[in-house]
């Protein structure tokens, strides 16, 4: 009894050892570095913040990643969605070469962001013949917004393609059967059977996508050149003020950065409780 | 009969599009590195790699990327199970925080361990005082390299813990197993599988892990320039056959890593 006794009692001393050390973790790697940047942010007071934001390069900065941000997630969202439409339910596809497309998907998640930049520049860049061929027709790909675009659609690629197939593939291909056999093909099925069951994949798939898009910084910096106010982006710019030591600065725009970011967390948590219910 | 012809040719021009989507914009680029780096012939490839800088750069990437994965399998399963098994305070609060790393602008991740660590800070001004040096070391890199990875192994641990049946574990003690016995004989095992697959992502992570480093490394070649850095420093000073040679090193060390996390997936479960 003592003995049993002094097993529940060391069990309890564990618990309160294990979460202390969860606590602190949390604390060290997660909660202070945030803490220290949000208030790194207010060195200077309101007035520096303000200032700091509202400068020109700034808000371009911030304009330049909002419009990547829009273009990005639109196009990744109905290409994701269709790819992960074709690789699970795709009968006009053998078996082996859906295995491989499949596995190549998730390559975008091995590449370093900077080869993939460089992968852009290689391709398209001026030296390029595709490049060469664009420019002739004066219009610009690298060091340019659709450089940046196609950066960032390669970084976000795997994203939504793994959030939707796993979804498609336990819902099974009955409903959809059903539904087909009665008559409904095409369009009506999707909206009708397949995408109620899905939206809320997508609607997680789209949060992540925002998130990488807005915070993309390798690839896009190595495909703009980082031109100050031409093609220049929030995360960017962070970059270069840090460079210049202009750390309030930095901070202030990283608050927006993180701000955006906290909202995408919450979305995520929201999104994940719906997507477990379907 | 009108109809289902533009149906078809409907279908027909979605599945082009999509795949020349997908060809144009994941395929063709990683071969064009590949194309790049061996079309200015082997000896020029083997020369650039034969740089000490470069293969230095690479070798620094693993060594660090390895280092900080064995951080995060150990501190991440150790939350996983904290963060599954526990009831406390905050706990939901906590397993939302897990995905900052996510969430966040790596760069704006750089800059706050930075922030925290750097010369004018508490940590960093007491470190040094103790002949410690942080920040532009490779200390800070395995931190940035943690901080970035953090969410893998929890997420991927988690689930497996969620999915394990208290009465193995139960049935394990009422035949007397100890505290330790259990956890070694019953727990760790079915954790294992996470803790490999999550590790083997955050270690595909760590290598090519770029806007976090940059900021808090030195990038003193050799010592505190990793492969990422020194790939973007050869892109700027135009040195696109250096940068090609070091990528395809790098890129094939991770597909490798890529390939064995399918494979352990797929143990025991079919597409």
């Amino acid at each position: 009894m003592a003995d049993q006794l002094g097993t529940v009692e060391g069990e309890d001393y564990m618990r309160k050892l294990w979460i202390g050390l969860t606590y602190l973790v949390f604390a060290l790697l997660l909660i202070a570095p945030l803490g220290k940047m949000v208030f790194g942010a207010f060195n200077e007071g309101i007035g520096g913040l303000t200032s700091a934001i509202l400068r020109p390069e700034a808000l371009h900065a911030l304009m330049m990643t909002g419009f990547i941000v829009l273009t990005v997630t639109l196009l990744n969202t109905l290409f994701g969605m269709m790819m992960a439409l074709y690789l699970v339910r795709g009968s006009w596809m053998s078996h082996s070469i859906k295995r491989f497309l499949n596995s190549i998907v998730d390559l975008p998640y091995a590449v370093s962001p900077v080869i993939g930049g460089l992968m852009i520049v290689l391709m398209l860049g001026p030296g390029s013949i595709v490049g060469a061929f664009f420019e002739k027709v004066g219009f610009q790909i690298v060091y340019a917004f659709p450089g940046m675009v196609i950066a960032t659609l390669f970084v976000t690629f795997p994203l939504m393609v793994r959030e939707v197939m796993p979804v498609l593939q336990e819902i099974g291909a009955q409903q959809e059967e059903a539904a087909s056999t009665l008559g409904a093909y095409g369009w009506t099925t999707f909206w009708r059977v397949t995408w109620p069951s899905i939206r809320w994949a997508v609607v997680y798939g789209v949060v992540l996508t925002v998130a990488r898009s807005l915070g993309e910084f390798g690839a896009v910096l190595v495909v703009s050149g980082n031109i100050m106010n031409k093609t220049q982006t929030a995360t960017t710019l962070v970059y270069q003020d840090v460079e210049n030591f202009n750390v309030t600065s930095a901070n202030s725009v990283s608050l927006v950065l993180a701000v955006f970011a906290v909202g995408l967390l919450l979305t995520m948590e929201w999104a994940k409780k719906r997507k477990g219910v379907h | 009969m009108n109809i289902i012809l533009r149906h078809k040719g409907w279908t027909w021009g979605f599945r082009s599009t999509v795949m020349l989507y997908f060809v144009l914009l994941v395929i063709l680029p990683l071969l064009g590195v590949y194309y790049h780096s061996f079309s200015l012939g082997f000896h020029s490839l083997i020369e650039s790699l034969s740089d000490p800088i470069a293969w230095k750069s690479v070798l620094l990437t693993l060594e660090l990327a390895i280092f900080s994965t064995l951080i995060n399998v150990v501190v991440g399963t150790m939350i996983g199970w904290v963060l599954v098994r526990y009831q406390f305070p905050g706990k939901a609060f906590l397993n939302s925080l897990v995905d900052l790393p996510f969430a966040l602008p790596t760069a704006v991740g750089g800059l706050m361990i930075l922030l925290l660590l750097g010369p004018g800070s508490l940590i960093g001004s007491a470190a040094e005082s103790l002949g410690f040096e942080i920040v532009f070391h490779q200390p800070a890199i395995v931190i940035a390299m943690v901080f970035v990875t953090f969410p893998f192994v929890i997420r991927a641990v988690q689930p497996l813990l969620e999915e394990l049946e208290p009465s193995e574990e139960e049935a394990a003690r009422t035949l007397g197993a100890s505290g330790p016995r259990v956890f070694f004989k019953v727990i760790l095992p079915s954790m294992l599988p996470g803790m490999i697959s999550g590790g083997m992502l955050a270690f595909s992570r760590a290598m090519a892990e770029f806007g976090a480093v940059v900021l808090v490394a030195g990038n003193i070649p050799g010592r505190t320039l990793i492969a990422s850095v020194f790939i973007y420093g050869e892109v700027e000073s135009d040195n696109t056959a250096g940068a090609a040679a070091v990528s395809i090193l790098l890129l094939t060390l991770s597909f490798t890593v890529l390939w064995l996390i399918n494979w352990v997936q797929s143990k025991g479960k079919t597409i």
